[in-house]
């Protein structure tokens, strides 16, 4: 597969993005498409919609929650209200909530990411016997799913008296099969074998070598493995679910739906414009952090593709 | 008390769990934490500094534990919730396997009692003479909690089923209370010839409801003498809520409305669903979350087989029991029996909204003459405190309850979504619980 050709597809699913590079590739090709115009509108209105609904529900008050028109604002505007009593309801523990799971961000994904790059970076560029017996494993671990392994990682951790820590989420999330797998692939691609050959006749170590020149050639393929361990630990659900069982360890998407299933209680107190707003507030950080990284994010995934 | 297992999607999960747990529970039998404790031993026990952990996720527990720790004041109670319902009992079961981690305390819902009696992870109360105290409680609550004798926790709270109804809808159609279920249905078909958006109730499919409901038409579709476990789904009482409900499930009389979603509140707060058939919990629920319906609820009677009648079924509810592995346990039951069986537990509970399993306060005049202005001034104690005393006798969940009701979707569902006879769905919901049951080193038996 050639270059252009990934380039024309990549441009082609994402078509919001409009990045002239792009365009030009895919009009040269012929005449617009009505059909795939079509189309691509039905899947934006798909993608934006529940994005629309949460915005205008998190403006309702839990009355006019149930009485208003789902996909339209109601009379009273109560977002900031809202906003307020999601950071103070509880002795604020949403906040605390929000604390842990930046916690299990920074030290669980940037902790993958780092050792996937250190792994990855390894296994293109060093030449040792095993290396292939590494390869299968670690193209096995990619299909296991996380799910699958939660209650055997949870009888391993009780055994070591670590359910119910932070160590608990944060350890499982430093591994990365599929970030360790991407860094390789970029790896092999993006280090010329010259360069480490130039840097070692030139007298510098290893790990100088490392982080002085073979990271900073690696940064779109860090920043792409970032982004994906980011996600997968700021939405991680049942991992957390499994492994805590004090509220002052939750993340903020065990602890929102502790609040939502509260109101299916007897005498629980109903506070679904609260779990509305917090899922809002919960997704801005990360939509944030993907539009700030996409552009390293596309390049990472393409150049990863054309090996 | 909290209806919560079916609704979250998250089935394959929940099945994952349920079964890895079920495998755990018929081969760990725990081992006896040193001694049988007695009566004195709570006494003793509780002028000594020590803590307890409870798992719950009823709102009133927490406010329970700072009267008890007033009243103790060497004693800390630390509550968790850690989910409701389903969430609980998958890190109930996973902490029971792995020997550790599990609270003291923990709330249980009745439907998923008996799989953690069987695995032998709950104390027997007993001992600390607790069996005195069932002339306390309703009998249907006190039958969920003992078994073969032993008392495996306290009722909390009961949910006797009752129907409740929009007045102004019954008004506005001239619809009299059905005494009956034929009356029911009639009704049913009359809302919905005169608004095609409007319906007599709504229901998807619901595996509480449906054994509910079964429990009411005088079924025992589970008969369980130890791991002998004994399901038919095509007995007379099941056969008859079946061919009951088809009626509404063919001809399309059912709101496609999930419980607990938006929708649903949103159906009950404008009158397009017009009744309600479910636990004694409902008042406060609906006060906080169909806020528009205020005035225009009532509560009557379930509707009956035969006109005359008074049967009714429990639906949902829970209790607290006091896990083996625990190491506290004479203060761990002083706390049980704190909150559900003495008077400044229970007040608290009830002042939340939870109704009542203990006959004092279900009997007591401030109760019973409550008049309820969201129900438009209606004394609605009296109707729930007497389906409280009517509940059918001898029903029995399976040990494998939460896993059974896990897979009610495949099953019973696909009638519901079908529109299509629900005899034959509970015929594969049957099947398919005798294979796993048979799976997990249960005889199963005819």
């Amino acid at each position: 597969m050639s270059a252009s050709t990934v380039q024309a597809t990549a441009a082609s699913t994402r078509p919001t993005q409009g990045r002239p590079r792009f365009a030009r590739s895919t009009t040269s090709r012929g005449r617009k498409s009505i059909w795939l115009t079509i189309i691509m509108c039905v899947m934006l209105v798909y993608s934006l919609l529940p994005l629309f609904w949460l915005i205008v529900n998190s403006s309702k008050t839990q009355e006019s929650l149930f009485s208003s028109f789902g996909l339209w604002f109601s009379g009273d505007f109560a977002l900031f209200d809202n906003i307020a009593q999601v950071l103070t309801y509880h002795d604020g523990e949403f906040v605390r909530w929000l604390g842990n799971t930046v916690l299990y961000v920074v030290v669980g994904a940037g902790g993958a990411t780092f050792l996937a790059t250190l792994a990855g970076y390894g296994l293109a560029k060093f030449d040792f016997p095993g290396r292939k017996g590494v390869f299968a494993v670690i193209l096995g671990a990619v299909a296991v799913p996380g799910t699958a392994l939660a209650v055997p990682t949870f009888l391993m951790f009780s055994e070591m008296g670590l359910t119910n820590t932070g160590w608990s989420i944060i350890i499982p999330s430093l591994i990365s099969p599929f970030g360790l797998y991407l860094v390789w692939t970029y790896a092999s691609e993006a280090i010329p074998t010259e360069i480490l050959e130039a840097a070692r006749v030139d007298g510098a170590g290893e790990m100088r070598t490392f982080f002085t020149i073979s990271m900073r050639l690696l940064a779109p393929g860090f920043i792409t493995v970032l982004l994906f361990t980011m996600v997968a630990t700021w939405n991680n659900y049942f991992l957390p679910l499994i492994m805590l069982s004090e509220s002052t360890w939750y993340p903020l998407t065990v602890g929102l739906n502790q609040w939502n299933a509260q109101a299916s209680t007897a005498g629980g107190e109903a506070i679904y414009n609260l779990v509305i707003t917090g899922s809002l507030l919960t997704i801005v950080p990360i939509v944030i952090a993907f539009l700030f990284m996409q552009r390293y994010w596309q390049s990472g995934l393409t150049t990863g593709s054309v090996k | 008390m909290s209806y919560s297992t079916h609704r979250r999607g998250k089935r394959a999960i929940a099945l994952a769990t349920a079964a890895f747990a079920l495998g755990a529970t018929l081969v760990g039998c725990s081992s006896d934490a040193g001694g049988r404790g007695n009566a004195d031993d709570i006494e003793a026990a509780l002028q000594e500094e020590s803590t307890i952990t409870v798992w719950a996720w009823a709102p009133a527990v927490e406010k329970i534990a700072e009267a008890f720790e007033e009243k103790y004041p060497k004693i800390t109670v630390n509550v968790e919730n850690v989910g409701t319902g389903n969430d609980q009992y998958t890190k109930l079961q996973n902490a029971i396997k792995a020997g550790s981690g599990a609270p003291d305390v923990a709330q249980i819902e009745y439907y998923a009692l008996p799989q953690f009696v069987l695995s032998e992870s709950l104390v027997d109360l007993n001992q600390y003479g607790f069996g005195d105290l069932e002339d306390k409680f309703t009998a249907s609550t006190w039958n969920s909690m003992s078994m073969d004798g032993k008392l495996y926790g306290l009722p909390q709270d009961s949910g006797p089923m009752a129907m409740f109804y929009r007045k102004d809808v019954f008004d506005k159609y001239g619809i009299e209370i059905p005494e009956t279920w034929d009356d029911y249905i009639a009704a049913g078909k009359t809302i919905h010839e005169a608004d095609p958006n409007s319906y007599i109730t709504s229901d998807t499919g619901d595996a509480g409801f449906t054994t509910s409901m079964i429990w009411q038409a005088g079924g025992h579709p589970y008969s369980v003498d130890g791991t002998n476990v004994g399901i038919n789904f095509q007995d007379e009482g099941s056969k008859k809520w079946a061919d009951t409900w088809n009626e509404l499930v063919e001809n399309d009389l059912l709101a496609p409305t999930g419980s607990w979603t938006d929708e649903w509140f949103r159906g009950l707060s404008d009158g397009t669903i017009a009744t309600l058939i479910i636990g004694a919990w409902m008042p406060g629920n609906l006060e906080g979350q169909a806020p528009e319906g205020a005035g225009d609820w009532r509560v009557a009677p379930m509707p009956q087989y035969e006109a005359g009648d008074t049967a009714t079924a429990e639906n949902g509810g829970s209790g607290d029991a006091v896990l083996e592995q625990s190491d506290n346990k004479a203060v761990a039951a002083a706390f049980v029996k704190f909150m559900n069986a003495e008077e400044d537990g229970t007040s608290i509970s009830i002042d939340m909204g939870g109704f009542p399993s203990t006959t004092a306060d279900l009997q007591s005049d401030e109760f019973l003459n409550y008049e309820s202005d969201y129900f438009g001034g209606q004394q609605i104690n009296k109707v729930l405190s007497e389906a409280a005393d009517n509940v059918v006798e001898g029903w029995q969940y399976a040990p494998f309850q939460v896993y059974a009701n896990s897979i009610y979707a495949d099953t019973v569902g696909q009638s519901y979504a079908n529109h299509s006879d629900l005899n034959e769905g509970l015929k594969a919901w049957q099947k398919a619980q005798e294979k796993y049951g048979a799976e997990q080193g249960f005889t199963i038996t005819d």
